[in-house]
């Protein structure tokens, strides 16, 4: 065997079909990833990958395995890992060793998938284009001159370069999903509250949401049954019956109502991503669902609110960063000196920025002007889905404007930068799921399709996306 | 009203306790004089009679028993520390001894 399977479900057969071994895919994971150009990983774990690997093969032997039993995934280094180093993508996380697992990572082990390592990312999952690292850009795997998207670049790298099956990600405010466009792979961002937060890298605690990426639906729903329900560690997941997230995979968009938002169809949008878009759209029509046409009209108001919420939430989040417990500590000439050059020291540009954007933002005299108004208009966000998610099924809208941009083209023009996600953060906002899927390409570079549900409605999004996916065939993996 | 000037982000940087170079502060300053210039469209928008939204889940407060557990050991919590005297996180001293 020389290279990955592309799916969980080709995983499983050959594991089934004694094809294979976990222990055999484990080492051809290891072996890409080692040999991975795109600056994706931050560690590869064989030990522990290795020792996970002949623990599934036990299993795997034993029968009655789970579906992910054996399969090598790749985990955000923003997610903790019990003695594996988890950094964040920061300096200031230098050394740190969790004493615990994320409850993500604990359903994985469980489920007996395979961890291979820990893939890089912006710097507290602040950016969309996995520039703001501090171990270096990544880069890719379509055209290694251009970003991967953000911020959870490395691990859609991972697996669009065949070197994990699938991989976590977290989405704050398009984290996944538009990485996922721009690196042509699968990716979700459930409901708020599906999925536990304990353990995970705290970034905007009422918009962060962790999810898988995968180079199909299938996959995608796989990892998601394993991931979500409730955790006593986490107040905002809630006890649900469970449900087959893969029951209506095959079921088809007939009948469905499919709600095309009017707003999200902008100028400044790339003509080869509207036209790849449009295309999926009558394409979707063909196979029977309805387009409806919706509105939306305080869409534009989302980047304004994001950009409020989010750094406002961050400030408060990473405050915890001060040089006593764990990581750096850059001493100085008294305590409150050893906290600011720490900081100082610690953080990147674009940490630094929106900290100071968020403290700001929640300073005695402002906190009205910004934060408060941001939480009125998100009221109005919300409302609005509310409202067209009693008249359409799913939305259906690019995933991002633009194609995967050039290696340091928007670095210096973060407002630039941010415009990256203004067709997903709206789905934060209002603690919707949203799923990316591959459609097609324009010069050459991957485009996204996203389809948005109302909360806990992940099935009919699975069943929609899948729809799609056998209309638009597999995406090649990248070299 | 938003566009900043260097004194309230020299300000605002040590109210989050980061030190900033000056060419940091000169660049923060331009750089997000542009994202709040962005995000004052907000005051167009007519929230009179609008509730603020700060959680989207349906839920106030999750309650569970009180039962106490095992905490994580100690050897794990100081596992990570720059500074440690016995059982303590130490630091540098911020009360002086008269």
């Amino acid at each position: 065997m020389n290279a990955l399977p592309r799916t969980g479900r080709e995983a499983a057969e050959l594991l089934r079909a004694r094809e294979t071994s976990a222990s055999e895919l484990t080492d051809l994971a290891i072996e890409r990833a080692r040999a991975d150009t795109h600056n994706a990983w931050l560690l590869v774990s064989d030990d522990h990958a290795r020792a996970q690997a002949r623990a599934a093969d036990l299993r795997l032997r034993a029968g009655d395995a789970p579906p992910l039993c054996g399969v090598p995934w790749a985990c955000k280094d923003i997610i903790g890992t019990k003695g594996i180093e988890t950094t964040a993508g920061s300096r200031i996380l230098d050394g740190y060793i969790p004493s615990y697992s994320a409850t993500v990572v604990r359903r994985l082990d469980a489920a007996g998938a395979v961890m291979i390592g820990k893939t890089n990312l912006d710097e507290f999952a602040m950016g969309s284009s996995s520039e703001n690292s501090a171990f270096g850009p990544v880069k890719n795997p379509h055209d290694a001159t251009r970003v991967p998207g953000g911020s959870s670049g490395g691990s859609a790298v991972a697996v669009a370069a065949g070197q994990a099956v699938f991989s976590l990600g977290t989405d704050t405010g398009g984290s996944i999903r538009q990485p996922a466009a721009l690196c042509g792979v699968v990716g979700v961002k459930p409901t708020y509250g599906r999925v536990s937060r304990y353990g995970v890298v705290a970034f905007a605690s009422s918009l962060d949401q962790v999810g898988p990426f995968a180079n199909d639906v299938e996959t995608a729903a796989i990892v998601c049954e394993a991931l979500f329900g409730v955790d006593e560690n986490d107040a905002t997941t809630m006890a649900l019956p469970a449900e087959s997230l893969r029951e209506g995979l095959s079921d088809g968009v007939k009948g469905l109502r499919l709600g095309v938002p009017r707003e999200y169809f902008i100028e400044g949008m790339e003509p080869g991503v509207e036209r790849a878009v449009r295309a999926a759209l009558a394409a979707l029509e063909r196979e029977g669902a309805e387009l409806v046409d919706v509105s939306l009209p305080s869409t534009d108001h989302g980047l304004a609110v994001y950009y409020i919420i989010q750094p406002a939430e961050a400030s408060a989040n990473l405050a915890r960063y001060d040089g006593v417990r764990y990581g750096l500590r850059v001493a100085g000439s008294d305590l409150a000196d050893t906290y600011r050059r720490t900081r100082g020291e610690g953080f990147g540009p674009e940490v630094k920025r929106r900290l100071i954007l968020g403290t700001y933002a929640l300073s005695a005299g402002y906190y009205d002007a910004y934060y408060s108004k941001a939480q009125k208009v998100r009221t109005l966000i919300k409302r609005e889905f509310d409202e067209a998610f009693a008249k359409v099924d799913a939305l259906v809208t690019p995933t991002s404007p633009s194609v995967a941009f050039a290696i340091g083209a928007k670095v210096n023009d973060p407002l630039t930068m941010y415009l990256n996600d203004a067709f997903t953060l709206p789905v934060n906002i209002a603690g919707l799921p949203g799923i990316s899927v591959p459609c097609g390409t324009s010069d050459g570079l991957p485009v996204g399709l996203q389809f948005i549900a109302g909360s806990y409605r992940e099935a009919t999004l699975f069943r929609v996306a899948a729809a799609y996916e056998r209309i638009a065939g597999p995406m090649e993996v990248a070299a | 009203m938003s566009t900043l000037d260097r004194s309230v982000v020299e300000k605002v940087a040590g109210l989050a306790r980061i030190e900033l170079t000056d060419e940091e502060i000169e660049r923060f300053t331009a750089q997000l004089s542009v994202v709040l210039d962005a995000v004052d469209r907000l005051r167009s928008v007519d929230t009179s009679a609008i509730p603020p939204t700060a959680s989207v889940l349906p839920v106030d407060n999750v309650m569970r028993e009180d039962v106490v557990r095992p905490s994580l050991p100690l050897e794990e919590v100081f596992r990570n520390a720059p500074g440690r005297d016995g059982d303590y996180f130490r630091v540098q001293t911020v009360l002086e001894q008269r």
